[in-house]
């Protein structure tokens, strides 16, 4: 069965949305990733952590969009 | 707009291992994502890889050694030595009669040798004009990034005594 326009056209936006939000993320995970080296090189042992963990919340976001993504995207093809 | 590249009635898998060379070549959004999201989790793996490298990180044991005698160098005269290895350059000065301070001779920037300049009174490294405060090794000009790693050094008796390295973060 052929899906309808409108379904197919928010299952896109809503991928497009998630897609630009994955991409924000990296970008943040990115400058996490240099600024943990820089701080780790100079001496400061204590950010490495923290920064650890926030970039594994950060993944956890990009997983969960991804299933997401893949979730929408499914659906607007079966529909 | 379609959301499919091929709308077809066949199975998924039929749509996304195409035998067409390019619809091979199409990448979906789906596959971009998961892309993406791979990529995230390399980021993730390397702070792990920094974490865990920090978590397993001996402590640098540093022998002591003697470096100079007392009075050996004049009132703003200057000793190079090695410390805590024969690789680790290291410099010495007599800051004034009773004061004596000595810094690793790397600047932090690219590891030119540093020299003190007794008319500025401060250490400087030629290649990048890279200025070092005489008394803590702080940044005072140019592109180095951290401190100088300080020498601490002790007296005994008329022998001054290196025992370890000070590295200090910028801040």
């Amino acid at each position: 069965m052929a899906s309808s326009e409108p379904t197919k056209r928010r299952g896109l936006v809503a991928i497009d949305g998630a897609m630009a939000l994955i991409v924000i993320l990296l970008v943040v995970q990115i400058w996490l990733l240099s600024a943990t080296l820089e701080a780790y090189l100079a001496g400061h042992h204590g950010a490495v952590v923290p920064a650890a963990v926030f970039s594994g919340l950060l993944f956890a976001a990009c997983a969960s969009l991804n299933t997401f993504v893949d979730r929408v995207d499914r659906d607007s093809r079966r529909n | 707009m379609s959301l499919l590249r091929n709308p077809s009635k066949d199975p998924l898998w039929k749509d996304e291992f195409s035998v067409f060379t390019s619809d091979e070549r199409y990448v979906t959004r789906r596959q971009f994502t998961k892309f993406l999201t791979l990529a995230s989790l390399g980021m993730f793996v390397g702070n792990l890889w920094i974490a865990l490298r920090s978590y397993l990180a001996k402590k640098p044991e540093y022998p002591a050694a003697e470096v100079a005698s007392i009075g050996e160098i004049p009132v703003r005269g200057v000793k190079l030595f090695s410390y805590p290895t024969p690789l680790d350059n290291c410099i010495m000065v007599r800051t004034d009669e009773d004061e004596y301070v000595a810094y690793s001779q790397k600047c932090t920037h690219l590891s030119c040798a540093v020299y003190y300049s007794a008319k500025n009174d401060r250490l400087e490294c030629p290649c990048h004009q890279g200025f070092f405060s005489i008394k803590d090794g702080s940044v005072l000009q140019g592109p180095p990034p951290r401190p100088l790693p300080q020498i601490l050094l002790e007296r005994e008796g008329g022998k001054l005594i290196a025992t370890g390295v000070k590295v200090r973060a910028n801040g």
